[in-house]
């Protein structure tokens, strides 16, 4: 039998105790003595049996599976180094970089993706060492050109998504602007009231943690 | 963390060509400026200021030294700024570098040209001893335009110094002396992107910009001028920089005086 | 040992506090921009700011461990926290309390977690009035909250002491000059492990107890002051 310590929605510290004995530690937590305890600033979420936390904020740490948006930092003789506002860059192999064939002694790689340009790329392997595989296979990775870049805490991500993508959705019908959303907390604006979706952006960035945050944001695009 | 500012500069610049800036500002508006003295309570003199996302503290100390061979009757003036790591992701560990140098040699010569400081009146014992003013410029937060700030934080702590006592070797810093400023010049940065003028650049800003110049005007005289980074100035370019950094400054001093 | 009593009258101290009173405490999160976290602490007349970078990308690659990321600190005084005027830059104190400071927070920061990586932290004293490394880890700790680092637990520090035969808790300026012994330590409140020991002074085992045991009470006060700061970034992200 086990015992919850906090409510569901409770703001916790590093190191504050959320239940203690059979419950699970969930993400955000660690285990020790037998307690389960919170090992970030953020919100304590409970079910039956499992205790979690979701930050408040925080930097990025590549996860496999995760679409992120980076920025070409290096290329080698058949693969580029994409950083990902992470400690880790990613490795994007020449195979996973394209579909078409490339042939190496007719292009040049930075002809594929240059020093200093934008991708939309998806994070296939992370090893223990935290070497990190990117591969832009799936369609909907992409060079993205122009636009805007902004910076969210990753933690925020989840918000600005919205339940079944409500939240950005919302934005970009709002401001006929293209959005594209990186789980390491980059998102890249395009065309329509650019400044109007920054705006929105931001704000959830800032306010996101509170209720009644869709109103908020609604709020700011009924403005314009 | 990864260096977004590429394309930022591309937004920013494409801003200021329509007239705007990228947080909204009209060309010749200042961010949000707050200046607080008294902020270090060890130093006889300090302030904190902030332009939008720029911080910096500055205090002032004073102390007894040997003054230089040729002003043997007149105290000594020394301005340092630190640009250490906490103020920006990009920045290092290690004695101050080109940008810090810059940065408090500017404000070290708007200062003695203006001639703001009773420095003849700091002289203990001619030839022997006087008063060095020790002004230390430490930047917090790095968002742009250090420069005015820091100029702006060093008048305002001067302007609250006061000097301490001193006897048989001893500097008594329970005394507290009337130290008066004479005139208080203000450095005002004016950047031209293409053919429009933009004060208070951010540091996105000051990565686009064509050229800048930093102007200290006293409240009747232009003191110093430092022409920095990049780009050339026309004479009647630098004309009307000289008029507009001499309005502005006149704004940022009603906010110290 | 003097005979006059300065220091000490009627169980009063020379600011007015009890023997086992903390000065007055003031601490903010957040406080800066460009860094990933920042905090400010305050203990009476000595205050700091802190600011974190990380986890990042460490250089030079060879410092870099694969199984573990490292932490760093830098501690340093403004030119204008001291009564003379401080030569700019860490002073080797300023080193050896880097050095210790990184072994006080290290073991609280989930480093397994961010192999190759750093953690890098920066406090400024802008007023020193005695237990400067003290207050400095105060806010460093609020700092590494702040920017999200998965953590076991806060870690809060004071310093206890010994002033005319009787032991203190949170010496200032004038009691830490004249005193006999300074003991800062640095801890996580909530499983009562000591990370920061430092000691100067001649006292004896049951004496170091008795410190200790007023330094662990600042330690918790500390705690309480710290948490307020970063449950206050709750209700401005509401």
């Amino acid at each position: 039998m086990g015992k919850k310590l906090v409510e569901d929605k409770s703001n916790v510290l590093p190191g504050d105790v959320l239940a203690e004995g059979d419950y699970l530690s969930g993400r955000g937590t660690y285990k020790e003595d037998g307690k389960v305890k919170s090992r970030v600033l953020g919100v304590a979420r409970t079910d039956k049996s499992k205790i979690s936390v979701i930050p408040l904020t925080g930097g990025y740490i590549p996860k496999e599976g995760d679409k992120v948006v980076g920025k070409v930092s290096g290329i080698g003789p058949s693969h580029w180094w994409i950083e990902l506002d992470s400690p880790y860059d990613g490795y994007l192999s020449l195979a996973e970089g394209s579909d078409e064939f490339i042939d190496l002694d007719e292009t040049d790689l930075s002809d594929v993706y240059d020093i200093g340009e934008i991708i939309y790329t998806e994070v296939i392997k992370v090893t223990s060492e935290k070497d990190v595989k990117l591969s832009m296979q799936d369609r909907i990775c992409k060079k993205l050109s122009g636009g805007r870049i902004v910076r969210i805490s990753p933690s925020k991500v989840p918000r600005l998504i919205g339940k079944g993508g409500s939240m950005v959705e919302m934005i970009k019908d709002k401001t006929g602007s293209r959005i594209i959303i990186g789980q390491n907390g980059i998102v890249w604006v395009s065309g329509g009231e650019e400044d109007l979706a920054l705006e929105a952006i931001k704000t959830v960035d800032k306010k996101g943690h509170g209720d009644g945050l869709t109103e908020k944001v609604e709020k700011i695009l009924n403005r314009r | 963390m990864m260096d977004i500012t590429e394309i930022e500069e591309q937004a920013a610049l494409d801003k200021i060509k329509s007239g705007k800036r990228l947080d909204g500002r009209d060309l010749k508006k200042f961010r949000d400026i707050k200046v607080e003295t008294g902020v270090a309570k060890k130093a006889e003199g300090s302030a904190r200021v902030t332009f939008g996302d720029s911080k910096v503290i500055v205090g002032v100390k004073f102390g007894v030294g040997h003054p230089f061979p040729d002003t043997p009757d007149e105290g000594i003036l020394m301005v340092n700024a630190e640009l250490g790591p906490m103020a920006s992701p990009n920045f290092e560990s290690g004695p101050p570098g080109k940008e810090a140098t810059e940065l408090s040699r500017v404000i070290d010569r708007g200062l003695r040209e203006s001639e703001a400081l009773p420095l003849e009146d700091l002289c203990i014992e001619e030839g022997e001893e006087v008063w060095k003013v020790m002004v230390d410029i430490h930047i917090l937060d790095h968002d742009g335009n250090l420069m005015d700030a820091s100029a702006l934080g060093a008048i305002a702590a001067l302007m609250e110094a006061k000097i301490p006592g001193y006897e048989d070797g001893k500097v008594l810093r329970e005394e507290k002396h009337d130290f008066k400023i004479r005139r208080t010049p203000i450095a005002c940065t004016v950047a031209k992107v293409g053919d429009r003028y933009i004060i208070d650049p951010s540091l996105v800003e000051e990565e686009i910009v064509d050229g800048m110049v930093t102007v200290t005007w006293t409240e009747e005289e232009l003191c110093s001028l430092q022409k920095r980074g990049n780009g050339g100035f026309k004479k009647d370019e630098l004309i009307e920089i000289f008029e507009l950094a001499r309005e502005k400054s006149d704004e940022l001093r009603k906010i110290i005086e | 040992m003097s005979k006059d009593k300065k220091l000490l009258k009627d169980g009063k101290r020379i600011d007015g506090r009890g023997i086992g009173d903390l000065r007055e405490m003031e601490a903010e999160a957040g406080i800066f921009k460009r860094a990933d976290g920042s905090g400010y602490f305050r203990m009476g007349g000595t205050e700091a700011v802190a600011a974190v970078f990380g986890p990042r990308e460490l250089h030079p690659k060879h410092r870099q461990k694969p199984k573990r990321g490292i932490l760093q600190c830098r501690y340093n005084l403004t030119p204008f926290s001291v009564e003379d005027r401080k030569r700019p830059g860490p002073s080797r104190r300023g080193k050896e309390i880097g050095k210790v400071s990184e072994g006080a927070l290290s073991s609280t920061v989930f480093l397994e977690e961010f192999p190759t990586a750093t953690i890098d932290v920066y406090m400024e004293v802008i007023s020193a009035d005695a237990g400067t490394r003290c207050v400095a880890l105060n806010a460093a700790s609020i700092a590494l909250a702040d920017a999200g680092v998965p953590m076991r637990g806060l870690i809060s520090a004071c310093a206890a002491g010994k002033i005319e035969d009787t032991p203190v808790l949170d010496l200032k300026g004038e009691e830490d000059k004249d005193g006999q012994v300074d003991l800062p330590i640095a801890m996580n409140v909530d499983t009562d492990e000591i990370t920061l020991l430092q000691m100067d002074g001649m006292t004896d085992t049951e004496e170091m107890d008795e410190m200790l045991e007023l330094a662990i009470k600042g330690c918790k006060k500390v705690a309480e002051k710290q948490r307020e700061a970063l449950m206050k970034t709750f209700e401005d992200s509401r």
